[in-house]
């Protein structure tokens, strides 16, 4: 990682909301951290704690009633013991954040121009018409034709990618040091998504703003982030520089993604139906097994119920992110052993199953 | 925009003319008192009775006779005579109407502060004890029966034979123009009567529509942009108000309508009132006018809701 | 029996927009379907693609007759659909089903599962028998991997991928030839959308179904066809065999889209990538003759003028276009082709 000082930093982040049902325990102890200029990608699905992890970092679950222990140092401050106000003074200002649908996350009834001004007034001592002016330049400036006249619309005029784009202004109206993007392009068409990811690598470059995008979709980590951060039932089990994870991943989570996953290269990592000549006919490997309680979670590794390579001592406790051998910068959370692992990973992705991999790596405990 | 207006206004007219003929029919289905032998005074020859439906045009068929009356309404704005005092009803209705107006618009004023304070108090501090005593009153308020709240309000606090005389009782009101002060001092009661139950309904749809819209996106988004809690309380609200707006609108057209019963109680000379006397006494042009008033005052709240909702919001509106 | 099971040629699909004060006005249209022509091999998938607006689910729509076409011919089996009314179109809908998108807002929440995959019995008046029906909802089950003991529970007692795969085992229980699957894993997880996946695969070599496939994912799609169609505000532009397509596209179009779908070797990070710019047009005034004309790179004075026509090409594939691309275009575009 970069040497200077992370922008960033969340250490043992632990979130529970006290429901009817019981505690669910969404961030389970995570630490990340953030650098100028990098982008970090969380990567994994519903139920994984990526988005509460994030909404946490701007204080927006203290509402909910979250319970919220650990730290997340931003400039020097811990964020989860700073009051209120303090902490709004932050929000918009040099921590922002953009949302999933902009359609929805845009209000339907105020113009798409004074959604934007008051975020820059909330911030900026600035007169209404400094701020618009301001308003159409960031309009301007991420891509929408003739803002002048379109800062007037509502966002139900807009179409789905420029709604997208204005949210993108109204964040980074301020120049924030760090942006989050929680799955910021899933909703949007492919040819849009390739636009709006295009445009927010262009202003990370020119505002050396750090970015954290919190995604499901393993193309658009692998398209933009520098780091990856891959999140199973509140926990991080593996993280590492973006290319690690695609061609060394160490953890089976990741490996049951990537095995899941068809690309548009027609290739997967999937299991080998047939092979004759050049044309290999590959099968998708769902994971097995369902998405874990949040209230009530496996004991030990959460993953173990859905684990190929389970042993006994797996449920028992729950295993340390710990660095790989031959780099420092990827660590894994399994109890079976890097070196297995990694002849795990070289026989799956050839295409055999998990049975066959463990036979021919003769796979013990790993604790 | 306009079109849409124009073609509302004419749909507003056929049901006029529907309700027209409806209460037409009725009139002559029920069996009421012949008007000729009302007008004709004591002890009337078969004769004179005769002569008198002769004049009064009621010998002739149903259809001559609504047509007549169609073609008074719609081109003269003639509502015809009272058959029991002989006025015009329109000078009748229009005599009345200020005091109806009076009611119903202040009344209408005070359902919606209050509808919309108690409402949003209620959604942003739900389940707590604000929030459970407004729904608890709210509830009273809506299934009391409003003359039941007319007469308890005179009881307690009417002038004369109130326990508490601070207001002024039963058949006090005085026109605006008379006695200003006077005027308002009437009217206290009876606003707050016309209030209670409209307000608990709109708070209570009130705290719904902000409790939902507090949970939607926008505010997320909002509350993440730093802005001040009061802020992005102000947004939620501004969400939240249009169904309620409709809702308003639609209940106020039916007060207008006539306010009968509270207009009854506190003994207000309003439209309400003639609307009751009329129908005690057969007054059937009279019937006839008031009810069409009331269906005038709800197709044109109609509209009015419906073409303010696309101003409210936009995502509605007709190009 | 004809190879073909679905024909259909000149499918057109117009909404009417209309205006005025009394009596409505046809001001214009949306023409969601502006005259399309394909076919489906008995067998095979096809899958259809294009971005927002483009009438993929507008055109499933069509094919399952929920829609009425505005003209055109959809013929299932070798009969015209579109001409059917009463019993007869009712008997023809034994023949094809269709698989939603959203699988919490396509099962009736107040229903049992085991009534929702019956319904179509009963509305056949198939199967009268109970307990013959129980038999054969419990074996739907069990074929869709849902456990059959579960047949008397309720939708919101099942996960997302399970309720999918409900509304694939109601779909299957009239053992139709044609199943349409409008989107069917993309409100799911990824790892539940692997699950979905196989389990349609698995069916269709299994039962011999005809699957016509609808997706904006191009990944998936190009994992679950045989052929692919493309389409763009209401026409299509490409049509061929899924491995041609994707690997040598040769509509401008099919290359901006597989240019901008992101790709997980992070070796190709950073290359040149020629992204295509501004918002779909329209589809209540589409561009004249060649809709993409707006926005193609390649477009000339021709494009505007004249209509291009679905032609055969090499290799199976059929485009649309004055100016197709080259081998060298589509590489630079940024396609990996196996080359």
């Amino acid at each position: 990682m970069s040497d200077e000082e992370p922008l960033l930093r969340v250490e043992d982040l632990v979130v529970d909301f006290p429901t009817e049902d019981g505690v669910v325990h969404a961030v389970d102890r995570i630490s990340y951290e953030v650098n100028p200029g990098r982008t970090l990608g969380i990567v994994g699905e519903s139920g994984s704690g990526k988005t509460v992890a994030s909404l946490t970092t701007l204080g927006l679950t203290r509402r909910q009633g979250a319970r919220i222990s650990g730290r997340i140092f931003f400039k020097g401050e811990d964020l989860v013991t700073l009051p209120e106000d303090r902490l709004r003074k932050i929000r918009g200002d040099e921590l922002a954040m953009v949302f999933q649908d902009p359609l929805s996350a845009l209000h339907p009834l105020y113009k798409v121009g004074v959604q934007l001004t008051e975020a820059v007034r909330a911030h900026r001592d600035v007169t209404k018409q400094q701020a618009r002016d301001r308003a159409i330049e960031m309009l301007g400036h991420v891509g929408i034709p003739d803002p002048a006249r379109r800062i007037d619309d509502f966002p139900h005029e807009f179409s789905g990618g420029m709604r997208q784009r204005a949210m993108i202004a109204m964040a980074l109206i301020n120049e924030p040091k760090v942006l989050i993007a929680d799955e910021p392009t899933t909703a949007l068409d492919v040819t849009v998504q390739a636009q709006i990811l295009a445009l927010m690598e262009r202003l990370q470059r020119e505002l050396d703003m750090a970015i954290v995008i919190i995604t499901h979709d393993l193309g658009v980590v692998a398209e933009v982030a520098d780091e990856i951060t891959v999140m199973y039932a509140g926990k991080i089990v593996e993280r590492a520089k973006a290319e690690r994870i695609f061609t060394a991943p160490e953890h089976p989570y990741t490996w049951g993604l990537l095995r899941s996953v068809p690309t548009v290269e027609g290739q997967t990592w999937g299991l080998m139906r047939e092979r004759s000549g050049t044309i290999e006919r590959k099968e998708l490997v769902p994971i097995q097994g369902s998405p874990p309680s949040l209230i009530n979670p496996p004991s030990g590794c959460h993953f173990h119920p859905r684990c190929p390579y389970f042993q006994p001592s797996h449920a028992e406790s729950e295993p340390p992110l710990e660095p790989v051998p031959d780099d420092p910068d990827h660590t894994v959370a399994c109890f079976v052993h890097s070196e297995q692992r990694r002849m795990l990973w070289a026989n799956l992705r050839q295409g055999a199953t998990p049975q066959e991999a463990i036979e021919t790596v003769g796979a013990g405990d790993g604790a | 925009m306009l079109r849409y207006i124009a073609r509302r206004l004419i749909w507003g007219v056929v049901i006029l003319i529907v309700v027209c003929a409806l209460t037409f029919i009725l009139f002559r289905v029920l069996p009421t008192a012949n008007p000729a032998i009302l007008r004709a005074g004591r002890d009337p020859q078969p004769r004179l009775i005769k002569e008198i439906e002769q004049v009064l045009g009621v010998n002739k068929p149903l259809i001559v006779q609504f047509w007549e009356y169609l073609k008074q309404v719609f081109f003269h704005f003639n509502l015809g005579y009272s058959w029991y005092s002989d006025a015009p009803v329109s000078e009748l209705i229009f005599e009345r109407l200020p005091a109806t107006l009076s009611l119903c618009l202040g009344g209408a004023i005070l359902w919606v502060v209050v509808g919309l304070g108690v409402g949003i108090i209620s959604a942003l501090r739900r389940g707590k004890l604000a929030d459970r005593a407004a729904m608890v009153g709210a509830l009273v308020a809506i299934s009391a029966p409003t003359f039941w709240l007319g007469i308890v309000a005179l009881y307690l606090f009417a002038a004369e034979i109130g326990r508490f005389p601070i207001f002024p009782g039963a058949g006090s009101y005085v026109s605006f123009t008379q006695n200003p002060a006077k005027w308002f001092g009437s009217l206290i009661l009876p606003w707050l009567v016309v209030a209670a139950s409209s307000a608990a309904v709109f708070a209570r749809l009130m705290r719904g529509n902000l409790s939902e819209t507090m949970g939607e996106d926008y505010i997320r988004t909002a509350r993440a942009k730093g802005l001040p809690e009061h802020s992005v309380t102000r947004q939620g609200v501004r969400a939240a108000i249009n169904p309620a707006f409709t809702a308003f609108g639609l209940e106020l057209g039916f007060l207008l309508g006539g306010a009968l019963l509270i207009e009854i109680v506190f003994n207000i000379p309003g439209v309400g009132l003639l609307n009751y006397h009329a129908i005690r006494s057969s007054d059937f042009p009279v019937v006839q006018g008031t009810v069409l008033l009331a269906a005038m005052f709800i197709v044109l709240m109609n509209i009015v809701v419906d073409v303010a909702y696309a101003y409210l919001d936009p995502r509605v509106r007709f190009s | 029996m004809s190879d073909l099971l679905v024909e259909v040629r000149d499918l057109v699909k117009y909404f009417p927009i209309t205006r005025g004060i009394i009596f409505q006005k046809k001001i214009g249209a949306v023409k969601a379907v502006d005259g399309i022509s394909f076919d489906v091999k008995r067998g095979e998938t096809l899958g259809l693609v294009g971005e927002s607006g483009c009438g993929k689910s507008t055109t499933a729509r069509l094919l399952m007759r929920l829609l009425q076409p505005t003209s055109g011919e959809i013929r299932i089996d070798g009969r015209d659909i579109t001409k059917l009314h009463g019993a007869d179109m009712k008997a023809a809908r034994r023949e094809m089903q269709m698989i939603f998108q959203d699988p919490f807002s396509s099962l009736n929440p107040r229903k049992t599962i085991g009534s929702i995959i019956a319904e179509p019995y009963s509305i056949h008046g198939l199967l009268t028998g109970k307990n013959e029906r129980k038999r054969k909802v419990q074996e739907l089950m069990e074929t869709v991997g849902l456990n059959p003991e579960h047949f008397n529970r309720y939708p919101h007692e099942f996960s997302g991928g399970q309720r999918q795969r409900i509304g694939v085992a109601r779909a299957l229980a009239l053992e139709p030839a044609l199943l349409i699957a409008d989107e069917p894993v993309s409100a799911l997880d990824v790892s539940i959308q692997a699950q979905v996946l196989n389990l349609l695969r698995d069916l269709q070599s299994r039962l011999g179904l005809t699957l016509v496939f609808i997706a904006h994912d191009l990944s998936v799609v190009r994992h679950m066809c045989d052929r692919v169609a493309v389409m763009y505000l209401g026409k299509i532009v490409e049509v061929g065999p899924g491995s041609a397509l994707y690997e040598f596209p040769r509509h401008p179009y099919t290359g901006a889209l597989l240019a901008a779908v992101p790709v997980i070797d992070t070796s190709r990070r950073g290359r040149e990538r020629k992204l295509l710019s501004g918002d779909v047009p329209s589809p209540v005034n589409p561009p004249s003759a060649c809709r993409f004309h707006t926005r193609c790179p390649k477009a000339t004075d021709i494009c505007s003028e004249v209509e291009p026509q679905l032609e055969d090409l090499d290799s199976g594939t059929r485009a649309a276009c004055h100016h197709l691309l080259t081998h060298d275009e589509a590489m630079e575009l940024g396609v990996r082709g196996w080359g």
